[in-house]
């Protein structure tokens, strides 16, 4: 891989392969999802070899997104605990979407946004899980009664429908923010992208409060 | 039945009593739906349990086990009382006026002539008052208290409904509106059906519960008539067919009786079957009796069966006993009397009471010989099947040969139903495997036998070596060739007495009975079927279904027996002079030349009404009987009598419990159980899902009804601590059933004689072979008794006791 | 069982397109299932086995006469039998044939997610065609009659087809051929309903002052009705739904969640295109590293000796 002299790590490899595990099983599981939830998506079966097949195949990959997303959660918990300065992010949204970030407060390694994707994601898959586990008919048709697989279905549509929103803000936050992409592909991201976005995560960087391995040596 | 499945519709009220018709005969039962809707009429359900039946019911009444007779003796007792009986019909069709013998008493439970000794009675005085040329006195007023109408009045005087309550443990109220709706139908233009089966005759004093209601019929008027009757329903496809050949012990094909050892000659035994009439002028048609007895010989015998070796009588067997019948047989085999033993069609393992003993009677056999469609458990007698069959093959020497038979779909054939249709079938496939037709193996069996006496000679070969066989085909006779046999042909042309001139060619078949000869020139294998093979050709292959009226008779569907009959004693159906009682739905009438009407008379079709010939015109006096003279073993009225096993006393008289005239062998004494040890009321009966011991090999009824079970209260469930569908033991003296419980609200206690009395339900359709899961069947429990006059086991009524236990080891 | 009648369909599961609606002149068929005539006798459970070809695994005794114990992907007819103390203190043997119930407006179609893969006939008749279901399981929850049962061996749904392969040739279902009371009878839904008011009044007659037709209005009737002799209280039939509906869970998720998915997602996605045509990218400029550089460095240069 070549990077700059000067890159910083921002994402390790295991944080990057996890990522990406969580991010096909959760696209594979909206299409899959999607194709069930809505006749005008029912085409989208056709992915995965048909009904059938998508029926079949949802549940286990819903599985493999909890133990995924499980993996996301160990690495990090940490870096999105809430802070005070979360809420100085918040209320100058409106700088952020501009794209006017001298107006915005320093932001450590995660802002409130990121934050609360990560929440957001904590939460739902979760809930995803446990509804998606209720009105898994194969294995737990027989388990609970058919009120609470009602119920169970219309949450685990609603909380699906919440996790693709946070997913769409998620995703087009990395196209909009450039170069975030690279830092989830390649791993690093340049100072320039750190001090424009990151800069109290920067500057924590410089004052070596991180892993040394996060930044090269200065050549 | 003396009426048919489809007059049923006809009936204002339906009263299923001794059956579970909706259960037992559910396609039949359809007629009693259409009652309910197209005539209005009430069902009424007397059972121990809240059947299938009684959830269609618009009145049920629970009653004890065996204690019809009671219930069914206060009824008489309330039509007597309140006069609700059709008085023009009893004066004039039935004995109550005829003037009964000074010497017959009723006292203590016991009739007049009874011998401790032989548990039989001496009957003589069991009949009416002659006159000097022979006639029974008759008292039209019923002044005389000797008439047989005050005779009964007297007899019934103790079943009052306090009385039938305590017996029974039916609530007093709703005895006395279910004798209130029986009481409606007294009106002559009302009828009551009765439908009964199993739950009345499967009692030692079966009979007498159907001659009881039998009573109730004739002093309503309700036999004879459309939608009225006693409509026995036949368990089996051909059961009906199975006593109109003969197939009893003591039985010849129609209902003729087989020679006792007393009967040394024919004249002999034609001495006991003159049937003189007993009133002036009266059919009394068994005077051709002869007739019938010769025709059969020459059926049997053909050219062998001459005038001079009186119809060849002696060749008949003579019965040393009153009838071998199965209980006797099994205790004959126990005592190593009988050694072998051919079954066919037949599962006495599961079929008849105290299995023990009827698999240690297998066990002591020689040879058995099964012939089936199924693998039956009899013919796997000898075989471990764990609890459910613990036999020790290695201590079994009998040798088992088991033939497999085609079933009924394999073979052309007729079966009579119970509304004595003969409806002739049609083989829809091959048989499986090597399974052979019945006929193929009897005849074989045959000539295999008359060839070693042939060869070896014998004791006693004649009856053998002269039978006569002349079928196109010897090996396996066609089913048409041996229906026209039992339908009869002239063996000489047969002139008309009145003109000479040749009425019936040499050789032609038999239009009907009425043609046969005791002189041996006609030949009928089966006297009442004379009719259902003419030279029109196969009247049971009819299916003309038109029927006028619509009150189901359909003359052209199939045959009937006899002479194509649809209902017996029709000519009861019309007042003295001829007119239906009922018009709106008349069977027959006078036209002032001859009898008319959508059925065929049951009647001379030109006697007048004015000759006062009775409608009963099989009955020596022509008319039906309230007092049955000496046709009964235990007495001319019925008499509430105990099942041999009960939980109480017979405390209309305590010094006589149960039926005095049961047989009761020793062992089989021994092996009742007490009310100490046994304290609760059992009864047996099938499910609609179920056909006895065969279904349970056919997949789909194994899921419908796929494990044994027994059926107890929820009281006394709650008091032995049983759960629903929780294992328990079921035990009587004679062994026990593990099996599952069915706790249910349909079985209540019932208070008799001012204690509480549990009633448990033992389904009887569980065995070791075929596809359902393995039960001990039911039969293990039941008491080895049967009914004094038919030995029909006493099934429905004995005690058990039951526990909670555990499921039996696999 | 087969989709060859497409012409007939009035609704189609999870489909966006509307049936062929040419044919319009067929009669609407039900099956009338009077109660007060039903022995129990499971004529109408063979009858269906024998015709289906079902045949569903032998049981075991579970203290009742129902057998098989449930309704089942080989099950799809079962006497229900519930005892019953009335007022009178008498007892009451409500026996009751269980199966679908053939709704007008089926649940278990509006909770489909498979294309075609249940149908409605013009007749009324609802029918699962087999090939296009996929086994999620939805129709159980859409019914309100507890119906459908999913097969483990091959992940289908079953259920009653009221022999709609009979019924499309002139035969009545096997269930009614077979019932030997005349419980179940086949026809038009006007006849049937003119024949259960016949028998409603003969009931009346019989002191049933409650006797009344179960063709529950909340799923626009049902193609399979009862004449009860308490139609005041169906649930005294082993728990036949005194006011059956969908369940306004399924409702909402079958109903109102499905446009608002759709904004909520394409409202977000909408979002993000109209920022990136209006205030686009979010770029790293020259300063931004000039200035990155500059942090680092000074850090260096502080720790280096």
């Amino acid at each position: 891989m070549t990077r700059p002299a000067n890159a910083i790590t921002r994402y390790t490899v295991v944080n990057r392969v996890n990522h990406w595990i969580t991010a096909i099983c959760f696209v594979l599981l909206t299409l899959s999802g999607l194709s069930m939830f809505h006749p005008i998506l029912f085409f989208l079966s056709d992915l995965f070899g048909g009904g059938q097949w998508t029926r079949a195949v949802h549940p286990w990959i819903g599985i493999m997104l909890l133990v995924s997303y499980s993996g996301l959660i160990i690495q990090f918990w940490r870096e999105n605990l809430v802070h005070k300065d979360d809420i100085a992010w918040m209320k100058s949204i409106g700088y952020v979407v501009t794209n006017d970030e001298e107006h915005v407060p320093e932001v450590g390694r995660n802002n409130a946004g990121q934050k609360m994707v990560f929440w957001s994601m904590t939460l739902l898959i979760p809930v995803l899980f446990f509804s998606g586990l209720v009105i898994w008919e194969v294995y737990f048709g027989a388990a609970t009664s058919i009120p609470v697989q009602r119920v169970a279905v219309l949450i685990h549509s609603m909380a699906a429908i919440a996790a693709i929103i946070v997913w769409v803000v998620h995703v087009y936050a990395a196209i909009w923010i450039r170069n975030s992409v690279r830092a989830m592909t390649q791993g690093y991201v340049t100072p320039g992208w750190a001090w424009r976005h990151h800069r109290k995560w920067l500057r924590e960087l410089a004052a070596g409060q991180h892993d040394k391995r996060t930044i090269r040596k200065h050549p | 039945m003396t009426n048919t499945w489809q007059d049923i519709k006809n009936a204002n009220v339906v009263i299923v009593m001794g059956g579970n018709a909706a259960e037992a005969h559910p396609c039949g039962f359809k007629w009693v739906i259409e009652a309910k809707i197209e005539n209005g009429a009430k069902l009424v359900v007397v059972d121990p349990r809240f059947t299938r039946t009684a959830s269609v019911a618009d009145y049920y009444a629970p009653i004890r086990p065996g204690t019809d007779i009671a219930f069914l003796s206060g009824v008489i007792r309330y039509l007597l009382e309140k006069d609700a009986i059709q008085h023009e019909y009893v004066r004039a069709y039935t004995n109550a006026s005829l003037i009964v013998k000074d010497g017959f008493a009723f006292e203590d439970g016991l009739f007049s002539g009874y011998n401790e000794e032989t548990h039989s009675y001496d009957k003589s005085s069991w009949d009416y008052q002659l006159d000097e040329q022979g006639f029974a006195i008759s008292d039209d007023t019923w002044q005389n208290p000797r008439c047989v109408i005050n005779l009964l009045k007297q007899h019934v005087a103790r079943y009052t409904p306090e009385m039938v309550s305590r017996i029974c443990g039916t609530p007093q109220d709703k005895f006395l509106h279910i004798c209130g709706l029986i009481a409606s139908t007294a009106a002559p233009d009302k009828a009551m059906t009765s439908l009964f089966a199993l739950g009345w005759t499967q009692h030692s004093v079966g009979a007498q519960n159907i001659r009881t209601m039998a009573m109730v019929q004739l002093l309503l008027g309700n036999i004879g008539v459309a939608g009225g009757g006693m409509n026995a329903l036949r368990g089996h496809s051909n059961i009906q067919g199975l006593t109109d050949i003969g197939l009893l012990s003591n039985q010849m094909p129609g209902y003729l009786n087989l020679p006792t050892d007393k009967e040394t000659s024919f004249d002999e035994y034609m001495k006991t079957k003159l049937f003189k009439p007993l009133r002036p002028g009266q059919t009394s048609y068994w005077q051709n009796y002869r007739k019938f007895v010769v025709s059969l010989q020459k059926a049997l015998y053909g050219d062998a069966a001459t005038q001079e070796n009186n119809w060849a009588y002696d060749w008949l067997p003579k019965l040393d006993v009153p009838l071998y019948d199965i209980i006797r047989a099994f205790e004959m085999m126990n005592n190593g009397q009988m050694t072998g033993y051919i079954c066919q069609g037949f599962n006495p393992l599961q079929a008849f009471p105290d299995r023990g003993k009827i698999r240690r009677g297998l066990s002591k056999l020689k040879f058995l010989v099964t012939m089936d469609p199924l693998d039956t458990e009899t013919s796997r007698f000898w075989q471990d099947f764990g609890p459910q069959n613990p036999a020790k093959s290695a201590e079994i020497q009998t040798e088992v040969f088991q033939l497999p038979t085609t079933c009924f779909a394999e073979e052309n054939g007729s079966l009579v139903n119970s509304a004595r249709w003969l409806q002739w079938h049609w083989k829809a496939a091959e048989g499986p495997g090597q399974a052979m037709s019945d006929i193929w193996i009897m005849s074989g069996i045959f000539h295999r036998m008359r060839e070693l006496y042939r060869k070896e000679g014998g004791a006693f070969p004649d009856p053998l070596l002269n039978l006569t066989w002349k079928y196109t085909d010897p090996v396996s006779p066609d089913p048409e060739e041996l229906a026209k046999e039992m339908n009869g042909r002239a063996l000489a042309d047969l002139t008309d007495p009145a003109t000479g001139a040749v009425a019936t060619k040499a050789g032609t078949l038999l239009d009907g009975f009425a043609q046969l000869r005791d002189d041996g020139t006609t030949a009928s294998g089966c006297w009442i079927f004379s009719g259902c093979f003419t030279e029109k050709g196969n009247q049971m292959a009819r299916r003309d279904a038109t029927d006028p009226r619509e009150q189901g008779i359909a003359p052209n569907w199939a045959w009937a027996w006899p002479a194509n009959r649809r209902i017996l004693y029709n000519r009861a159906s019309a007042d003295p002079d001829g007119k239906p009682w009922n018009p709106a739905k008349p069977v027959i009438s006078w036209n002032g030349s001859r009898w008319v009407g959508i059925d065929v008379p049951d009647y001379g079709p030109t006697v007048k009404p004015s000759d006062g010939v009775g409608p009963f015109i099989m009955n020596a006096e022509g008319m039906g009987r309230l007092f049955a003279r000496d046709l009964m073993a235990e007495g001319p009225f019925p008499e509430h009598y105990e099942p041999l096993e009960s939980p109480v006393e017979n405390v209309l008289h305590p010094k006589v419990k149960s039926n005095p005239a049961a047989r009761v062998f020793a062992d089989d004494r021994a092996a009742f159980g007490s009310p100490k040890n046994f304290p609760y009321v059992a009864t047996t009966y099938r499910l609609t899902e179920h056909f006895h011991y065969w279904t349970k090999h056919a997949l789909i009824n194994a899921i419908l009804q796929p494990e044994e079970f027994i059926e107890i209260g929820e009281v006394l469930a709650k008091e032995k601590g049983i759960e629903q569908g929780g294992w328990v033991k079921v035990s009587s003296k004679r062994g026990e059933v593990v099996c599952k419980a069915y706790v249910t609200k349909r079985i209540k206690p019932l208070t008799v004689d001012g204690r509480p009395t549990h009633v448990i339900g033992v389904p009887i359709h569980w065995g070791f072979t075929g596809q359902a899961r393995k039960g001990y069947g039911a039969n293990t429990l039941t008491p080895s008794v049967g009914d004094a006059n038919t030995q029909t086991p006493e099934f429905k009524a004995f005690l058990v006791n039951v526990e909670k236990t555990k499921a039996p080891a696999a | 069982m087969s989709d060859l009648q497409s012409q007939d369909y009035v609704r189609r599961s999870a489909s966006t397109m509307t049936p062929p609606a040419a044919r319009s002149h067929e009669d609407q068929v039900a099956k009338l299932i009077d109660v007060s005539r039903c022995i129990g006798c499971k004529a109408c459970q063979s009858a269906c086995m024998e015709w289906n070809n079902l045949r569903p695994e032998i049981g075991y005794f579970e203290g009742s006469y129902e057998n098989p114990a449930d309704l089942g992907p080989s099950v799809w007819t079962l006497m229900k039998f519930a005892e019953y103390e009335n007022e009178q203190g008498n007892l009451e043997w409500l026996i009751r044939k269980d199966g679908c119930m053939h709704c007008e407006d089926p649940g278990c179609l509006k909770a489909c997610p498979a294309p075609g893969a249940i149908v409605q006939y013009a007749n009324g008749i609802v029918d699962f065609i087999s090939d296009k279901c996929i086994g999620c399981g939805y129709c159980v929850k859409g019914c309100p009659f507890d119906i459908p049962r999913i097969s483990k061996q091959d992940h289908k749904s079953y259920k009653c087809t009221l022999c709609s392969d009979r019924v499309a040739v002139g035969l009545e279902p096997a269930c009614v051929k077979a019932c030997p009371t005349g419980a179940i009878m086949f026809g038009s839904k006007t006849d049937m309903k003119d024949w259960a008011g016949e028998r409603i009044e003969e009931l009346k007659s019989r002191g049933f002052d409650k006797a009344g037709l179960y063709d529950p209005p909340e799923v626009g009737g049902t193609h399979v009705m009862y004449v009860l002799h308490h139609a005041d209280k169906p649930s005294l039939y082993s728990g036949l739904p005194d006011k059956p509906r969908i369940s306004p869970v399924v409702g909402a998720w079958k109903g109102i969640i499905k446009p608002l998915a759709v904004i909520g997602i394409a409202f977000a996605a909408l979002a993000g295109f109209f920022h990136a045509i209006t205030i686009g990218p979010n770029e790293v400029t020259d300063e931004d590293e000039v200035e990155g550089e500059r942090v680092l460095h000074e850090a260096e240069s502080e720790k280096s000796p």
